[in-house]
Parts: C-alpha cells; structure tokens; sequence
C-alpha cells in the first residue's frame, strides 16, 4: 500500500464540492501515477474543471481528500504551488503586457534562472510560433495566438506535474501536433507528469497512458483508451466516450465574464 | 524579492503605458483644485485672512493620492475578470509577496499621481515651504498611497465583479475625502464631524502633508506619521489576509 501511494503523484479520495445549488463534484476517487500522461475527459460542465481548480489550490473542497506528491493542497498549498504548473481553460494572460513579458513575469514567478529562462523564451515562442510578434502588446493579438502563448507559458519552467485545461481548443492540427509532441518530449526525458482535458477524442487516444470519464460529478469509468474501448466494445474512444456519455448536449456554467454581464450579485458569498 | 519587484513593475508599466488613464486622473484634482480654489478663495480669505489655495492644495494631492491609490488596490477584480490573477494565484510564491509587489506598485504609481497634482499646482501659484518639505510630503504621499492601495485590494479580493464599484466610490471614497479636513478646516466644525474625522485615516494624511507643504497642522506631525505608519500596517496585514484567501 505505502509503495503503491507512492507510485501515485496524484491521489484523490472522496473528493465532493459543492456550490449553493449544486454540487459539481460528487464523491470522486481517482489517482495519477508518476510519469504517466492522464486524460481527464468529459461533457461540458461535468466537473472537470472544478477537479482541477481544487487540485491546483484554487478552490477548497467540501469534503474529501486530495494528496498531491504527498501533500494535501489545503494544508500546504504554497509546497503544492511549486510542484504543478498550468495552462487554464480562459485566459490569463496579461494584455497589457508584450508576449515576451508575459513570459518573462511567469518566468520570474516560477524562479527559472535567466539564462535559462531566455533561452526557453525564445525555443517555445518560435515553438508556437509567435517569436517575431514577442515585442507585440497580446491585446493586439488573435485568440488563436492568445491560445499558443499561454501554452508556451505553461510549459516554461518544468514542473513535475503539468495541467492541461484543454490545451488545444481552436488550435489547428499543425499547431497541436507541434505541441503534443513538445509536451510527450517533456514526459520522457523530464518525466513530467501530464494530467490534460480535451474535447478531441483522438487526441486522448493517442497520447493518454491512462483515461478517466467523467459526468455529472462522478467518475463513470478509467483505464487506458484500449481498455475504454473494449469495455464498451467500440472501434474508437470517441464511440466509447459517446456511448458512456450520452448524446444529450452540456451546458456550462456561466464563466466570470458572463456573470458580468448576467449577474446582479454584487457581493460574492464566500463559499 | 526579485518576485516582490517584477509585480511592482508591472503596475508601473500599465500605467505609464495608459496615457487616457493618467490623464482622466488628473482632471478631476485639477478641476477640484480651480473649482473650489478660486471659488471659495475670496470667502475663506474674508473669514480668516489666509489664502485658500495654500490650505486646499495638500488636501487636493490627499485627494489624488486616495482615489488612484484605491483604484489601483481595485484593479484586482479586473485581473480576476480578466483572467491574469489566477497566473498568480497558483504560482510558487506566498500571496503576502504578490499582494506586496502589487501594492507597492499600486502605491508607487499613486505617489507619482500626488506629485504630478503638486506641480500642477505650482503653475496656478502654490509654493511649498522649501525642497525638505516637498520630500517629507513626499513620505507622506507614500504612506497614503499604501494604506488605500492595501484597502482597496482587500476590497476587491472580496469581490467577484466591478457591480459594487460605484457603492465604494459613493459609500467609502467620497465620505473619506470629504470627511478628512481636504477641503475645510476641522477647527470649530460641528461634533459628530470632529468624531468622523477623527477614524479616518486620510484626515492625518491631509494634515501631514499641509504641515509638510504650509507648515498649517492640526494634529501634530509625529502624532500623524505613527497613526499614518500603524494605519498601513493594519491594512497591509488585513489586505494580504483577505488576498491570501481568494478563490477563483
């Protein structure tokens, strides 16, 4: 058991959190091993994004218990921040900053030493390719290139566990192969653990070692994209996704920016 | 430290980099400062024989110092709106150093904006009592700018969005300013007015820079700088508490 927990670098027990009206996360138990690239996929608005905001420290849960390299977010959250890095599902990018300041400030944050700092900067921007635009404010930029610069942030210094919130959303293939394979590179030589969501099914099949489901809250289903798809006995994950899923449509809780425009709450209950 | 200061820096660099802004706020200093200045002047002068512009200037700078200094503890719920804070929030680095860099960046660009509303004052005839003074308003300028920068982010980590923006503004700001001497004397002015200025906080920052700049006090300027001094701490402690708690 204590050599098996330690293999996890990620452990979840009974995780639950719940808002005034719902409860996004129900009773979830999962776990990551080191090293591994994890896929956690589901509809819209099935608690995929809440799993990881209480993962990275941004968000306390209701119940349950969250062991992340051995140490519980809640408790120590400042050692947890310095082990996972993240590129989140919105934006948060500075636009009032340069693309290269952007990076710069995340490098400093993230104490990656100057040298090599600006040699990063400057492999993962032509990565991206948004290195002749690295002068350029990011409010002048496109949502595609928005998308390519916070991902090149997310990978400048090397954590040991890398969170991917669909990543590649409105990224063409080119582009999202070029990633992919930049991120599978930091997996095998750095062995960076990758824990991603997506909507693209083949792009969890074909990177994912392992693959968790989940919808409404609770998890439905985990193990490799092969074993998804003998269980339920469909020729891709997508098939497999679909026949655990569903086929109804999601909708999503409104964002920050859409409570601007909807909401008249004007202060924020505190839980 | 090197944390501390590229955080600070970025405050400086939205601001300076924000001509609109820095100039949208110095109109309304400016236009307080000829409005009320040359208006009430002729008054004031005929009730006590001093020159009001003397008297209103420091309370003007106060003034500027307060509202850039709160709005830019505020810009906390523009970052959470538009997304950059949660970058901070999860990187590897206390929440007390980030709320630090922040406010010190805050409270540098609100110090530049009292010292921009002093020269501006200088054309239309103001004239501090001699450069040490201009330096020990200076320190004063500061200590404002870094109570109300604190204050303002502690606000904002308490809010989700700019919906309350005008409740601070008409509920917090305006009684602050004008409850804290910036335009009148507190000499001889009714009770509950002495007892409301005498809690806020900018009513020892208006009357240390009029003793700095004029020589005109109220209060006493040591009696100011450790009211000023235990202000900021309080509030420092109290915004790096509420910020330290923020989710997102």
């Amino acid at each position: 058991m204590e050599k098996e927990s330690k293999n996890h670098i990620i452990s979840v027990t009974n995780l639950t959190k719940k808002f005034k009206d719902n409860t996004a996360v129900d009773d979830v138990s999962f776990f990551v091993e080191r090293g591994k690239i994890f896929g956690f996929l589901g509809p819209n608005g099935a608690g995929k994004s809440t799993t990881i905001k209480m993962l990275t420290t941004l968000l306390s849960p209701t119940s349950g218990e969250i062991m992340m390299d051995g140490k519980n977010p809640q408790v120590h959250a400042d050692d947890v921040r310095k082990i996972f890095g993240i590129v989140f599902q919105d934006q948060s990018l500075d636009e009032e900053l340069t693309a290269y300041e952007n990076m710069e400030l995340h490098g400093v944050l993230y104490r990656v030493p100057k040298e090599l700092r600006e040699e990063r900067i400057k492999k993962l921007l032509t990565l991206v390719e948004l290195y002749d635009r690295k002068k350029d404010f990011v409010k002048t930029f496109s949502g595609g290139m928005k998308r390519r610069l916070e991902i090149a942030r997310g990978l400048l210094h090397h954590p040991k566990i890398l969170f991917l919130d669909e990543p590649t959303i409105g990224l063409d293939p080119q582009t999202r192969n070029h990633i992919w394979d930049h991120i599978k590179e930091l997996n095998k030589t750095e062995g960076v653990t990758v824990f991603f969501t997506t909507h693209y099914m083949e792009e969890a099949e074909k990177v994912a070692d392992q693959i968790c489901i989940i919808d409404h809250g609770k998890i439905i289903s985990k193990g490799t994209p092969k074993d998804l798809m003998k269980q339920t006995k469909t020729e891709s994950l997508e098939d497999a996704f679909i026949k655990l899923t569903g086929r109804d449509i999601r909708e999503e809780h409104a964002t920050a920016m859409d409570s601007l425009r909807n909401s008249r709450k004007m202060f924020r209950g505190h839980k | 430290m090197k944390t501390i200061y590229v955080l600070w820096e970025r405050q400086l660099k939205r601001y300076y980099r924000s001509k609109v802004r820095m100039i949208a706020s110095l109109a309304q200093p400016l236009l307080f400062l000829v409005a009320f200045g040359f208006g009430f002047g002729p008054i004031y002068n005929k009730a006590s024989g001093g020159n009001y512009i003397d008297f209103l200037v420091p309370g003007i700078i106060a003034m500027s110092v307060l509202f850039s200094s709160t709005f830019m503890g505020i810009e906390v719920i523009w970052d959470r709106q538009f997304g950059f804070l949660k970058e901070t929030l999860v990187a590897p680095v206390s929440r007390f150093k980030i709320m630090l860099g922040r406010t010190l960046g805050g409270a540098t660009v609100a110090t530049f904006q009292g010292l921009i509303v002093l020269l501006l004052s200088m054309i239309i005839g103001f004239r501090p009592k001699s450069i040490e003074s201009v330096i020990l308003s200076i320190f004063f300028m500061a200590l404002i700018a870094i109570i109300f920068t604190a204050l303002g982010t502690a606000i904002a980590s308490q809010l989700e969005d700019m919906h309350a923006f005008q409740l601070i503004i008409n509920f917090l700001i305006m009684p602050l300013f004008f409850l804290s001497g910036a335009l009148f004397p507190l000499q001889g002015v009714p009770k509950f007015i002495t007892v409301l200025s005498s809690i806020n906080p900018l009513s020892y920052g208006v009357d240390a820079l009029r003793g700095a700049m004029t020589g005109n006090l109220h209060f006493g300027l040591i009696f100011d700088a450790v009211v000023l001094s235990g202000v900021a701490v309080l509030f420092l402690s109290i915004g790096a508490y509420f910020f330290s708690k923020i989710e997102a």
